[in-house]
């Protein structure tokens, strides 16, 4: 469902050119588990954010369920993230001023849906994730653990076809980080396609398919 | 995204940085407030003295030497190219009609007055006794000038409160003998202090009879003559008398202006409201000013938003929504402050109301509307190139900010 075809990916910093995607071809089909892992700078980030169509390529095509999204304008991008792609970060990024809840909202109020149909879903979100009791705290009052909680149930509310996750664990401690790694896992299992960016090799070692990069360019591509 | 989640978003964000959400509303309630409270100022004072000019003599019609086109008061009316003086006879034969009530003539002209070795150069007019029932003024001391033969230049003169006040101290005047340019007057009467009329306070001036006027300033034409009508209605009929009967003395020829009390209000009136949209416009100034600092503070909200900017567009925002959830919070921010001001500005006005219970104060609705709108307007204009920016911002580098 996810088609990399000869992406070039070249940043301008002052003078000099970056060159963090170098002709990186890939395909992905749904529901695989996937892990990227290598050095600072390999460009495995900017690979994340060209899946998720925060980014665009320099060059190269990608295919997103067959249909060609390179060149779509800001509209239709924000349609497909909205409806396809689930994002979860390492800072969590949750708006500090919102309960729980009214985060886990936001996906729905910007697809323009009911508050009525709203609240039920958050609520269902919400139970999933375990933090039903939770939803009236505002981030500030919640653990990291339970603030990436809240993100994943945001993530998850529009039921995308792809989660993609951006070192989910790098600011958690252990134990909330296998906590999440065991949500995220559930989510695979019920289907959806799960991209994780980690540095955290015992993570990366848990997907099925596991890439390693180096240089803006895919050197390892081991399916398990 | 709805219109009114937009809202409810947009008034989240308010609610998050009270700090400075009250600020603004300050700056915008202050910018309203003012356009309110100084139009209302302004309309006070057209009002009022509007009135008073009513009050002074309400059926007044004034005749001046030489023709000039229009009907109010321009440089050509005291220019006057005058063809034919105005005469005494001129101003008498007026008040053969049903339509005149009475009429006073005026000669104006400047001389020393002076009084044991005090002397002041005063305004001397020269009329007759019906010119101060015609212009509703009040004595303060003895007599006027007697009524009589008109003709009769009796040495006889009434004194401004000022001249007297300035000639004489705390001595009396009443019976003493001024030196009026090169002739002797004996002091009658003190007027009243009420009394500015056409920009001449009547304070300053020393009133002698109009034959001893002519004599003095050694002339037999008129400055003026005022023209009480007999009632309101009878104003356009006694216009149209006047002007013939004139031309009829003057041998057909239309050589004089008659202006009507009517006209000079009209003048008065539009004078002191073009004076209130000028108030009003160096209020609206600061709307302006507030307008700018709403943009300031967008600007300063988008930056410190920046993650939280990136964060909807991941979540599938388009920077249209982006734009106008900005945009509200902008037309929030100067909506509320123009209410605030609004409301801020009718206790003001209320206010003023209680300190000068004799003045009408009440704001215009075209200045209320104004203010309300200019304030909306500001807020949408400035806040749309912080919108904009946040709209424009690269997703990837806004997460990337924390």
């Amino acid at each position: 469902m996810i088609e990399l075809r000869n992406i070039h990916r070249v940043f301008h910093v002052g003078d000099q050119q970056v060159h963090a995607l170098n002709d990186v071809t890939l395909s992905i089909q749904p529901g695989e588990y996937l892990s990227i892992m290598g050095p600072s700078g390999s460009g495995k980030s900017t690979l994340l954010h060209l899946i998720g169509l925060l980014d665009r390529p320099t060059s190269g095509r990608y295919l997103l369920d067959e249909r060609d999204v390179t060149d779509l304008d800001d509209a239709e991008t924000a349609r497909v993230r909205r409806e396809t792609i689930g994002f979860v970060f390492q800072f969590f990024h949750l708006v500090s001023r919102l309960s729980a809840a009214d985060n886990v909202a936001l996906p729905l109020v910007l697809a323009g849906i009911a508050p009525t149909e709203r609240a039920q879903r958050v609520a269902a979100v919400m139970q999933a994730v375990g933090l039903a009791d939770r939803a009236h705290h505002r981030p500030d009052q919640l653990s990291g653990g339970q603030r990436q909680r809240v993100a994943m149930a945001r993530a998850t509310i529009m039921a995308p076809a792809v989660i993609l996750a951006d070192e989910p664990t790098g600011n958690l401690d252990s134990a909330s980080g296998k906590e999440v790694i065991a949500l995220l896992e559930q989510l695979n299992t019920r289907g959806m396609t799960l991209i994780i960016v980690t540095h955290d090799a015992d993570i990366g070692r848990r997907a099925r398919r596991r890439l390693k990069m180096m240089d803006g360019r895919i050197v390892e591509d081991d399916s398990a | 995204m709805t219109a009114g989640d937009t809202l409810r978003y947009a008034l989240t964000s308010l609610h998050g940085a009270r700090a400075r959400t009250l600020l603004m509303l300050l700056a915008m309630a202050i910018g309203v407030a003012a356009v309110v409270v100084l139009t209302s100022l302004g309309e006070a004072a057209r009002r009022y003295v509007v009135d008073q000019f009513a009050a002074l003599g309400t059926h007044m019609l004034i005749v001046i030497p030489g023709r000039s086109e229009t009907g109010g008061v321009g440089p050509a009316t005291f220019a006057g190219e005058t063809p034919r003086d105005l005469t005494l006879d001129d101003a008498f034969s007026l008040t053969r009609s049903a339509t005149v009530r009475r009429i006073a003539p005026l000669n104006i002209g400047a001389a020393p007055v002076s009084w044991q070795g005090r002397e002041r150069e005063v305004t001397i007019l020269g009329t007759t006794a019906a010119f101060l029932e015609l212009r509703r003024f009040t004595m303060k001391q003895g007599k006027f000038l007697a009524t009589g033969d008109p003709t009769q230049a009796s040495a006889v003169c009434v004194l401004g409160v000022k001249v007297r006040n300035e000639l004489f101290g705390a001595a009396s005047a009443l019976g003493e003998w001024v030196r009026i340019g090169d002739r002797r007057f004996r002091v009658i009467g003190v007027l009243g202090t009420e009394g500015a009329s056409m920009g001449m306070s009547m304070e300053d001036t020393v009133i002698i009879p109009v034959a001893a006027a002519q004599s003095l300033f050694n002339t037999s034409s008129l400055f003026r003559i005022f023209v009480e009508a007999n009632g309101r209605e009878a104003i356009p009929r006694a216009q149209t008398w006047i002007r013939d009967t004139l031309r009829l003395r003057h041998q057909g020829e239309e050589d004089v202006t008659v202006i009507t009390q009517d006209a000079v209000l009209a003048t008065f009136d539009r004078i002191l409201r073009a004076l209130t949209l000028a108030v009003a416009g160096i209020a609206a100034i600061s709307l302006a000013v507030a307008g700018i600092l709403i943009m300031n503070v967008m600007l300063v909200a988008v930056t410190q938003r920046t993650s939280e900017i990136g964060l909807l567009k991941a979540l599938g925002a388009p920077g249209r929504d982006i734009r106008v959830v900005f945009l509200a919070e902008a037309a929030l921010l100067s909506l509320l402050g123009a209410l605030l001001g609004l409301a801020v500005g009718m206790a003001g006005t209320w206010l003023l109301g209680e300190l000068f219970p004799n003045l009408d104060f009440s704001a215009p609705w075209w200045a209320v509307s104004a203010a309300v709108g200019v304030a909306l307007a500001t807020g949408v204009l400035f806040g749309w190139l912080p919108a904009r920016r946040a709209a424009r911002l690269d997703p990837v580098q806004a997460l990337s900010r924390r």
